[in-house]
């Protein structure tokens, strides 16, 4: 069970051709502020938050792309933008080459939720408490009007089973307060299974759940990957979660991308003083020793609102390694090889980040591994 | 300066009928049932621990295990159909399953207060946070509003929280804000003991990292004696001494955070810790726990990790595995009997660790 079914498939492009199914190109999400319905009529405007600033994301086929950052990052708005859930005010979306930026309507959009889903965060919110399981998974495909009655019953048992939840039909019978945490968001991965997508946006599909159940729905999404050829834009606040499934990581900080590249160069060779930060404070099972505390990086303060983004680096308030530059020029995303970029000028030139001593991780002994 | 220090709190008053020499909180045997419709769920089994003076005791598992009840259980804060049936729950010896909910009443906040985990749902949204931290000193301690409201600015300054924050409502405060106005809630009557349910689950990470950090720090600056309720085991490897694993309403393994996380012998334990995904580890590591936690309503006999363990024996179907301790680390699993060495009494077969992928 340890060998097979490995999560985390390999490195890099683990999967994927390298060949494009999704691109966002200079995409803006910005929400006006309005105090009240005056200033709706009036159109009146006292300020704009910026959730998500101007970002350019690929996803290859059959990739996860491990969508990283805090509240307030803006990568949920950008899982929104993705499966059309929230209007972006700037940029463009290209599915498969085809642009879908101004593809609205109910009727458009049907077609495109079909090739693109999303699963959210709670499975208890999710699910109506009033209908089976069945009505649940079955309901996209009564939307979308596809199949006759037996063949959406034969689609809803076949996603419950490819969900693991076996036997299906006796799953298809019950109520979701009959189901267990994990179990309910199997029913969700169901749900969003039935109609045959593509990509699947998951919105922190695991963090409500137990460390112990998170595991096992990592290598079901990675197991369905395998089966379906799926792809998945992975949203997380926790960096070890992506470090786990995502060959690739992109993370976010106040609407902006500040780091990408293959997880394990991100994670194990961080080149942005907030990736190391993250990296840093990134939860283990291992107790520390005396003066392993030390080499945290815990910042200071919290991420600011996205009304009022620090000028130049957006980072730089918090940065423990600014200098004045920062205060006064934004960094684009700046090529370091390897296929990773970092939006930080300590980069620019394809210079790597000096390493402070101590403050890049090495790979410590697995949980366990030292018992005699 | 009303808060106390760690010189001035083993100085502090005890209460009136605490026991000469009795250690801070002594629980044994102590056993919760549910009462439901459909039978009696045994959430907490004959559960015995103790927390001394300034330690930190994390108690971990997955949902269901009865963490959350035995700590509900110290205060009694337990819903209607809650009842304890055993044991006792005693606080400088006094035992408080004996005390009357009148009775309780006096050492609840005063000398056990917790912090729960949804600090949005636990504030009360329409008081501002000055108002909230002073309340349990006017109530509880008999302190002027004016006195107790000086109070709670000083215990806002102490968890972060600038003073003149103190006249926000909850939520203009942001999630790690919240948390630690909560924090500071439980400090108010400068308690014993404070229970964390789950500080820190609902947080960003490095907002995690930032209470967790505050709580060291208070440990140390107040010498306050901790209950960390998570099944976070991260958390605790970074703030307990010592962690008590629970499985199933039971104790599956106890023991220093130093001994227990590095060398795992409960075989729960090692699933646990090898199914925790770990930044600074191989991501091949991974590990799954298959199946899940038994109904308690009708526990299987024997062992009751029994059912997903990969090293089970027949012994362990039918025999409930007593509690042995080996170099200061409680173990109730059948690989490790009274009178042995500490090692297992069997070596794992090849198959068991291919099937298992523990490593003990």
């Amino acid at each position: 069970m340890n060998d097979d079914a490995t999560p985390g498939g390999g490195s890099g492009d683990a999967g994927g051709s390298g060949d494009e199914i999704l691109r966002l190109e200079g995409l803006e999400v910005h929400f006006p502020i309005r105090f009240g319905f005056l200033d709706a009529i009036l159109r009146r405007v006292h300020g704009v938050v910026r959730a998500v600033d101007g970002i350019d994301l690929t996803l290859r086929r059959g990739e996860v792309l491990g969508l990283v950052g805090e509240s307030g990052s803006g990568k949920t708005t950008t899982g929104r933008v993705v499966v059309k859930l929230t209007k972006q005010t700037a940029g463009s979306i290209r599915l498969d080459s085809r642009d879908v930026t101004s593809l609205w309507g109910t009727r458009a959009l049907r077609a495109y939720r079909r090739r693109v889903q999303l699963i959210f965060q709670d499975p208890y919110e999710t699910l109506d408490p009033k209908h089976t399981i069945r009505q649940f998974v079955m309901e996209p495909l009564v939307v979308n009007g596809i199949g006759t009655k037996a063949e959406r019953e034969q689609r809803v048992l076949d996603a419950l089973d490819a969900a693991g939840l076996r036997p299906a039909a006796d799953f298809a019978a019950r109520y979701p307060h009959e189901l267990s945490g994990g179990q309910r968001q199997r029913v969700v991965i169901a749900g969003a299974l039935v109609l045959g997508p593509q990509i699947i946006v998951a919105d922190e599909p695991v963090s409500m759940l137990d460390v112990s159940i998170r595991t096992e729905l990592l290598r079901l999404m990675l197991d369905l990957r395998a089966e379906r050829g799926l792809t998945y834009l992975f949203i997380t606040h926790d960096l070890s979660l992506a470090w786990i499934i995502a060959d690739r990581i992109a993370v976010m900080y106040l609407g902006k991308i500040m780091e990408i590249g293959p997880a394990e160069r991100v994670i194990r060779s961080p080149q942005n003083p907030y990736t190391r930060a993250l990296v840093s404070v990134s939860p283990t099972p291992e107790p520390p020793s005396p003066g392993e505390r030390a080499k945290r990086t815990i910042l200071v303060g919290e991420t600011p609102d996205a009304a009022h983004i620090p000028a130049g680096c957006r980072f730089s308030p918090r940065c423990p390694s600014v200098f004045d530059r920062c205060r006064v020029e934004e960094p684009p995303l700046i090529d370091v090889g390897d296929g990773q970029a970092s939006a930080c000028w300590l980069a620019e030139g394809g210079r790597r980040l000096p390493v402070v001593d101590g403050a890049a991780p090495d790979a410590g002994p697995a949980p366990g591994s030292s018992t005699a | 300066m009303t808060v106390t220090t760690a010189a001035e709190r083993r100085a502090r008053a005890r209460p009136r009928l605490a026991v000469e020499g009795a250690p801070l909180l002594e629980v044994e045997n102590l056993t919760t049932h549910f009462r439901l419709d459909s039978g009696v769920v045994r959430a907490v089994d004959g559960v015995s621990f103790r927390l001394d003076e300034g330690e930190a005791l994390g108690i971990a598992g997955e949902s269901g295990c009865g963490k959350t009840t035995t700590a509900l259980s110290l205060i009694r804060l337990l819903p209607a159909n809650a009842r304890i049936v055993d044991g006792t729950v005693k606080l400088f010896g006094i035992d408080l399953v004996a005390k009357s909910d009148n009775a309780l009443r006096r050492y609840r906040w005063r000398e056990i207060s917790i912090v729960f985990q949804g600090a949005m749902n636990a504030l009360n949204p329409v008081h501002r946070l000055r108002e909230q931290i002073a309340e349990p000193l006017v109530q509880r301690l008999n302190v002027s509003p004016r006195e107790a409201r000086r109070r709670a600015g000083e215990l806002l300054e102490l968890v972060g929280i600038p003073k003149k924050r103190g006249s926000a409502y909850p939520h203009e405060l942001s999630g790690g804000m919240r948390q630690r106005a909560m924090i500071a809630m439980a400090l108010a009557c400068d308690p014993a003991i404070v229970i964390g349910d789950e500080p820190t689950t609902a947080l960003d990470v490095m907002v995690q990292a930032q209470i967790l950090e505050l709580l060291e720090d208070l440990r140390h600056k107040l010498g306050l004696s901790l209950i960390l309720i998570t099944h976070d085991l991260s958390v605790i490897a970074e703030t307990c001494d010592r962690v008590l694993i629970m499985y199933a309403g039971k104790v599956a393994e106890e023991g220093t955070v130093h001994e227990v996380f590095r060398r795992p012998r409960h075989p729960y334990t090692q699933k646990l810790l090898s199914a925790f995904p770990n930044i600074h580890a191989d991501r091949r590591t991974l590990d799954v726990i298959p199946g899940s936690p038994p109904d308690l309503r009708n526990p299987p006999p024997g062992c009751r990790f029994a059912p997903r363990c990969p090293f089970a024996m027949a012994v362990c179907t039918e025999v409930v595995p007593p509690e042995t301790t080996f170099d200061g680390v409680r173990v109730a699993c059948h690989l490790y009997p009274a009178g042995s060495d500490g090692a297992p009494v069997t070596v794992p077969t090849a198959d068991a660790i291919a099937a298992g992928g523990a490593r003990p």
